[in-house]
């Protein structure tokens, strides 16, 4: 019997991109994984909305803009409640090629992992980001390093998939703006199993990036804290 | 009484009165007035007790009672900007949670139809 995957698509303005993701996606369906292409469509103000109710996709339609750790719990959510296995998340953007999920499964499978992260440094091919870009994922490497003792190369990294036992943790609570690198630390202090595996990874095909220059500064600070008051709850709990 | 008395008190039960006025037509919830009515009160009872401010400054060491005044003042807001501030994240977290739920609802009304 094959498995049931969420590949959960957040997607704010992302007309361009949006279809040929989606199409992409079901084309990975084979006979032991079952794909489901969940779009959450965060208020895009383009014709997104419009675009993905015409394709093979759940088409989840957010009434407000709630930014991607919002949006991604909305495809969490719809995950759990319709009882799927495993869920991965893929930019609406093409930044994740879904031809890679392959390798996320096969990571899972091979390791029984709660959480895959796809790094896009471990064998350096691909897109690699620009050097800001880098020297910011390696403070939150660095600082998930320190705070967890988990060596993770790409804690920015979205493209990820989590186990229904994850499902059930992010269900309840998953940070709002930029939350990758947070919720590394809400896994990793409830003893998730985490492994990375390396995947490929393209420049952003439409649409705009969340996170400019001034903007980045400003998330440095706010995840900084997050992961911080992260690490604290949930030692509480 | 003086002039500045007669204003002081008249301004502040004025706007003791607009409170009121607001709970009553249920545009002010009473958790966030209850800050406000004690404010009043206490510009109330400083007007007509003219000594008082002189007083109370000389109990806790003040040198210059207008100090006292803004002291206060500026620690009474501080305290509500940060209650505000809670409000505003709760609110938040509840809009992100009922919004999700009307995403999700949405898309399940669909299969029905």
């Amino acid at each position: 019997m094959s498995q049931k995957v969420a590949v959960i698509v957040p997607a704010f303005n992302e007309e361009k991109a949006i279809e040929r993701v989606v199409s992409q996606i079901n084309a990975c369906s084979d006979a032991d994984f079952f794909l489901q292409p969940i779009v959450v469509n965060d208020c895009s103000t383009d014709s997104t909305a419009a675009i993905i109710e015409k394709l093979n996709c759940v088409a989840i339609n957010l009434p407000v803009n709630l930014g991607i750790g919002g949006a991604v719990q909305t495809g969490f959510k719809y995950a759990l409640d319709n009882d799927f296995d495993f869920a991965i998340q893929v930019d609406g953007d093409g930044q994740h090629p879904p031809t890679e999920i392959i390798k996320l499964l096969n990571a899972q499978r091979q390791s029984n992992a709660d959480v895959v992260i796809g790094s896009r440094f471990i064998d350096g091919k691909g897109f690699q980001s620009s050097a800001a870009r880098r020297a910011g994922i390696n403070y939150f490497n660095a600082l998930n390093k320190i705070l967890t003792g988990v060596t993770i190369n790409d804690s920015t990294s979205g493209f990820r998939l989590i186990n229904k036992k994850t499902l059930a943790i992010v269900y309840e609570y998953y940070p709002d703006d930029y939350p990758e690198p947070e919720a590394i630390v809400l896994y990793a202090k409830n003893k998730l199993k985490i492994i990375e595996t390396s995947v490929q990874m393209l420049e952003r095909q439409g649409g705009e990036s969340s996170i400019g220059f001034f903007a980045s500064i400003y998330y440095m600070w706010k995840v900084t804290l997050g992961i911080i008051f992260t690490f604290i709850r949930v030692k509480k709990n | 009484m003086e002039k500045i008395q007669i204003i002081a008190i008249a301004a502040s039960v004025l706007f003791l009165c607009y409170i009121g006025w607001l709970i009553y037509k249920a545009k002010l919830r009473e958790e966030y007035a209850i800050i406000w009515i004690l404010c009043t009160i206490v510009l109330v009872i400083f007007s007509f007790w003219r000594k008082g401010l002189d007083v109370v400054s000389q109990l806790m060491g003040i040198y210059s009672p207008p100090n006292l005044v803004f002291t206060g003042a500026i620690f009474a807001i501080l305290i509500y900007l940060l209650h505000l501030s809670i409000t505003v994240s709760r609110l938040q977290e509840q809009n992100k949670t009922l919004a999700q739920d009307i995403a999700l609802l949405k898309e399940k009304l669909k299969d029905k139809t």
